[in-house]
């Protein structure tokens, strides 16, 4: 069941033209501040309306200017997680989690919401007032109360934007599991490209209300034009990869294809699945490998594409089997190197500059 | 001193029962007017918001006066309610229930407009998109939360309408036994050369009664306040 969105709407500061589908799994709706994003997600869940264009999911259509369709929030099966929580504070935890069959939003099972509880870890807050929650906790009552109202679309508008870096980590978890078995869309609002490159399965990037880029992230975040969002020093690229064994010497054994890479001890066990994302800046680019280093990956790949639209470096993107990868290096380097598309070049890496995203699927 | 005469226990009772139709009364539609001037970005919220707040502005005579124009039995509202319903409401205690509903009708609308004005529309709207409907929004959200206004709302049209002179004696006139409430008692036996004594015991009991409605009010706060703190 795919969500559709093809709309037009008026914000002031510019027109919002906004078209893109999202599958089931994450789609990052990817964007600086102030770039529509989260006027999209309003939109999508009928807290405003667009001047023109369609909103649709599966079958059912929730908006439709031309057929003068436009579903209430509250019919639209639409789940949203807000960035401030938004907890009904005159209700306990287990009040707030159940709100949506109270309201006749949707019928909850007890197993059901057994199983939330336990996907989120909130059961020892259930008799809790929202007030009394820390900022993590609060947010994942709130995910829990959206997953309960059974929305067939999931929106997330920035849930980790209030919380600071240990909440973040503290319930980064909880989203991937969520992700893990939730079958439904889900938007993940964010303008934090780790959050992204961690979480999602697609891109949709937003600039002054329309999209600059479009698919799945190791691909999106691989290509150059989109530094003006991820921001300079933050470009990069994400490698996807299976754990083939374990923390030897505090190193994993990673598998990305024909390639195997080190990463520092995972806690990810063999044969999950883990994201690294590595800086644009922090990969090297060689001729022929190297002997007495202490760089631990030397990556056979080959040159996709040269970029030189800044006078001070370029930019490589390299092909690793399937995936891309991206470094960025001087001019001089570049010319020295007689650097070439469908070059073949070895990609030095040190173990260290990567993020291990950790992640199961 | 506490030797209540009868004149004066039925002041009491109708004003008692003046004052608690009256809060009722106005109950329903102050809820309705104060959410509206809360949220409604309308032009016409000013004019509303002028017309609801006239009483505390004019002189309660000529909010009565009005009331007698079209209330009366040959007033045209007067005549319809008499005609259809059988309802008389001149000079009889319905009519100066009204009069006091009308009267303490700001003094509800106020507190109780601020309360909603306070509610997080954020709240609401996550409700929505929780499958709640505007009727379910309101009901759960938005008049639970905004609940120490109107109890203190409430309280305060009360104790207006427990005291109310101005608009009743215009419109109802100061009839022992159906429109003479408290404040009407005091003001005759005031006139009266021997009422001194009576006067003086239905002051002392009428600041007693406004005492107690607003410690009543603290207290329902204060349980309110504990239980969304500790729910």
């Amino acid at each position: 069941m795919n969500l559709s969105v093809d709309i037009t709407a008026s914000l002031g500061a510019f027109e919002l033209e906004t078209k893109f589908e999202a599958v089931p799994g994450v789609t990052a709706l990817f964007g600086r501040s102030g770039a529509g994003k989260s006027s999209v997600i309003n939109m999508i869940a009928g807290l405003a309306m667009p001047t023109s264009g369609r909103i649709s999911c599966g079958g059912r259509v929730l908006f439709d200017a031309t057929k003068a369709i436009n579903l209430p929030a509250h019919r639209r099966c639409v789940g949203v997680v807000f960035q401030d929580a938004r907890l009904f504070p005159h209700m306990s935890v287990l009040r707030n989690l159940t709100f949506s069959s109270r309201v006749g939003g949707s019928t909850i099972s007890r197993d059901r919401l057994d199983e939330i509880v336990e996907l989120l870890g909130v059961g020892g807050l259930l008799h809790r007032n929202p007030t009394d929650l820390s900022g993590g906790e609060k947010q994942r009552v709130a995910i829990g109360r959206t997953l309960l109202s059974n929305p067939q679309i999931l929106l997330l508008d920035e849930p980790l934007a209030a919380l600071d870096e240990a909440r973040k980590q503290e319930i980064l978890p909880w989203i991937e599991g969520l992700r893990d078995q939730a079958k439904i869309p889900i938007l993940y609002v964010s303008h934090q490209i780790s959050e992204v490159a961690r979480l999602a399965d697609q891109i949709v990037a937003l600039d002054n209300g329309t999209v600059v880029h479009a698919g799945p992230v190791g691909t999106v975040l691989a290509s150059l034009d989109i530094d003006h969002i991820t921001g300079l020093e933050e470009a990069g690229s994400l490698l996807v990869g299976k754990v083939v064994e374990g923390a030897g010497d505090g190193l994993s054994l990673v598998d990305i294809g024909q390639e195997r890479i080190k990463l520092p001890g995972l806690e990810a066990p063999v044969g999950a699945t883990v994201r690294m994302r590595v800086r644009a800046r922090d990969v090297i680019v060689a001729k022929q490998r190297l002997e007495g280093i202490s760089i631990r990956n030397q990556i056979d790949s080959r040159v996709v594409r040269l970029s030189d639209h800044n006078e001070r470096y370029v930019e490589v993107v390299l092909a690793v089997g399937e995936q891309l990868l991206r470094a960025r290096i001087t001019r001089e380097a570049a010319g020295d190197l007689d650097l070439k598309e469908d070059m073949p070049v070895i990609a030095l890496i040190k173990t260290m500059a990567f993020d291990p995203l950790s992640g199961s699927r | 001193m506490l030797g209540f005469g009868e004149t004066e226990f039925e002041a009491i009772a109708l004003s008692l029962k003046v004052a608690l139709t009256a809060s009722l009364l106005s109950l329903v539609p102050a809820i309705a007017v104060s959410y509206w001037l809360a949220r409604s970005q309308s032009a016409l919220s000013g004019i509303v918001s002028a017309v609801v707040h006239l009483p505390l502005v004019v002189p309660p005579v000529v909010t009565g006066y009005a009331l007698l124009i079209v209330f009366s039995p040959n007033g045209w509202v007067g005549s319809f309610l008499e005609n259809t319903i059988g309802l008389e409401i001149a000079f009889r205690w319905t009519g100066a229930a009204l009069a006091a509903a009308i009267m303490a009708f700001p003094l509800l609308v106020r507190p109780l407009r601020l309360a909603f004005e306070a509610v997080d529309p954020g709240l609401e709207q996550a409700a929505g998109s929780l499958g709640a409907n505007r009727w379910r929004v309101f009901a759960t959200i938005s008049l639970p939360l905004a609940m120490p206004g109107l109890i203190a709302g409430l309280v305060l049209a009360f104790a207006k309408a427990l005291g109310e002179f101005g608009a009743t004696i215009t419109f109802v006139s100061n009839i022992p036994g159906e429109t003479q409430t408290l404040a009407l008692a005091i003001y005759s036996f005031l006139q009266s050369p021997t009422g001194d004594e009576a006067a003086l015991r239905l002051v002392l009991l009428s600041i007693a009664l406004s005492v107690c409605a607003v410690l009543l009010s603290e207290w329902l706060s204060m349980r309110i306040a504990r239980r969304s703190r500790a729910a």
